[in-house]
């Protein structure tokens, strides 16, 4: 693996269904690997969530502090606001 | 002893049913909300005609005037099944219920002058007749809809519009300090005094209206379109300066769905809009005819509630008609 990926790691669960979607959407270079009962992305340098997306999709008001809530683990620092989630790397 | 936990991964040969995979592309995982309304509704293979309507099949597309190539395009925006739905309105009403605790621990009635409480049960308790017709009316879209997509919706629609009316019956008996009277003469006021007969007429009248969407246009678009801002968002602005401020605590629940189901009332409205040009006529026209009726029947319950009632209702229908423009209309 490079390491410049940063790394998220989220439950296979329903709810994190949409999140995988909108990561895709908004990170083209991302690559979803489903391990079992986890579902586990990787992006070089930045993966960025955004709740606009989140809420085209799901079709309601989204908090990203939601995604805490199927979080398995995740690499890169952490910026978070009210309209996203993002992991980077600094470097 | 060292214990060593090994993962089997077992990849699962389909990742949805078959007609889902059709609709949303071989390999993909569907979300519950596509697994739960997807051509969940017969298409063929009917047996016999029901018997109160021989002229249909018992699901049947003729039911209605409006064309649709594919009846699944009438997909919820807020993508509510059975459990999303519940928990949904379960968070809603247990912040309601807490407003309600609130408001008799700390007395709060009291800060309600008696003028705004008589208003209040004379001018808006009988309106909870209005919620249970339309209860009734997206009943009537759940038995003559085609596609389980709308009816889903409009199931969940329905029980909604009894919430609404109980809410209402709540209301009228915390200030009516619990007895069952003032909803006798709320519902007398709704059959009898001249203001609300208008609106009566329109609710009873719908009931008899053959073609189900535009029920749903009379109904969810029009009606609600009208009703909703007067009672829930001008007329409480109008008391909210004169000691009235509790009431929208009480209707907090009305007003925040209002707000979520327009966002699939005007779905359903935009996707019939630019499926084709006929349907665009058609429901310009039941627009046409529908609208002068209800703001005329909205008109006349403004002048219980408002200062200004012409100005108020005017008002409404400026934003109303913008709301629809905004969704694909020309009016």
């Amino acid at each position: 693996m490079n390491g410049n990926n940063v790394l998220l790691v989220l439950q296979a669960v329903e709810e994190a269904k949409p999140m995988v979607e909108a990561i895709q959407k908004d990170n083209p270079q991302a690559i979803i690997q489903n391990e079992p009962a986890m579902i586990k992305i990787t992006c070089p340098s930045k993966l960025i969530v955004k709740a606009d997306t989140m809420e085209e999709l799901i079709g309601r008001e989204w908090d990203p502090q939601e995604l805490q809530l199927c979080l398995v683990t995740l690499a890169g620092n952490v910026d978070e606001d009210y309209d996203h989630f993002t992991i980077y790397w600094d470097n | 002893m060292t214990l060593d936990i090994k993962s089997v991964e077992i990849k699962p040969i389909r990742q949805t049913y078959g007609h889902v995979a059709r609709r949303i592309g071989e390999g993909k995982a569907a979300t519950r909300y596509e697994e739960a309304t997807y051509d969940l509704q017969a298409s063929t293979n009917f047996h016999y005609l029901p018997t109160y309507n021989s002229k249909f099949e018992i699901y049947d597309e003729r039911k209605t005037a409006i064309k649709m190539s594919d009846w699944y395009k009438f997909l919820d925006p807020r993508q509510y099944y059975y459990s999303n739905y519940v928990m949904t309105r379960a968070k809603q009403q247990e912040v309601a219920e807490q407003n309600f605790t609130f408001i008799e621990k700390r007395d709060l009635l009291l800060t309600m002058s008696k003028d705004i409480r008589e208003q209040v049960l004379k001018s808006v308790v009988p309106l909870r007749h209005y919620e249970w017709g339309a209860n009734m009316n997206n009943l009537q879209l759940v038995s003559e809809s085609y596609g389980s997509a709308l009816a889903n919706a409009a199931t969940f629609h329905a029980e909604d519009r009894l919430g609404n009316a109980q809410y209402i019956t709540r209301i009228g008996l915390l200030l009516g300090e619990n007895e069952g009277s003032v909803l006798d003469e709320a519902k007398q006021i709704w059959l009898q005094e001249s203001s609300w007969q208008p609106l009566r007429k329109l609710v009873e009248d719908s009931f008899v209206v053959e073609d189900w969407f535009e029920l749903f246009v009379l109904q969810n678009v029009v009606m609600d379109g009208f009703i909703h801002p007067l009672f829930f968002d001008l007329y409480e602005q109008e008391i909210s300066s004169k000691g009235g401020n509790i009431q929208s605590m009480m209707t907090e629940f009305i007003s925040t769905w209002f707000e979520e189901s327009n966002k699939w009332v005007d779905k359903t409205l935009n996707v019939a809009i630019s499926e084709s040009e006929e349907n665009k006529q058609i429901i310009t026209t039941w627009l046409n005819n529908y609208i002068p009726l209800v703001e005329k029947a909205t008109l006349a319950l403004a002048g219980n509630l408002v200062e200004n009632p012409t100005e108020t209702v005017s008002l409404i229908k400026e934003n109303f008609i913008a709301r629809l423009n905004k969704n694909g209309l020309n009016l």
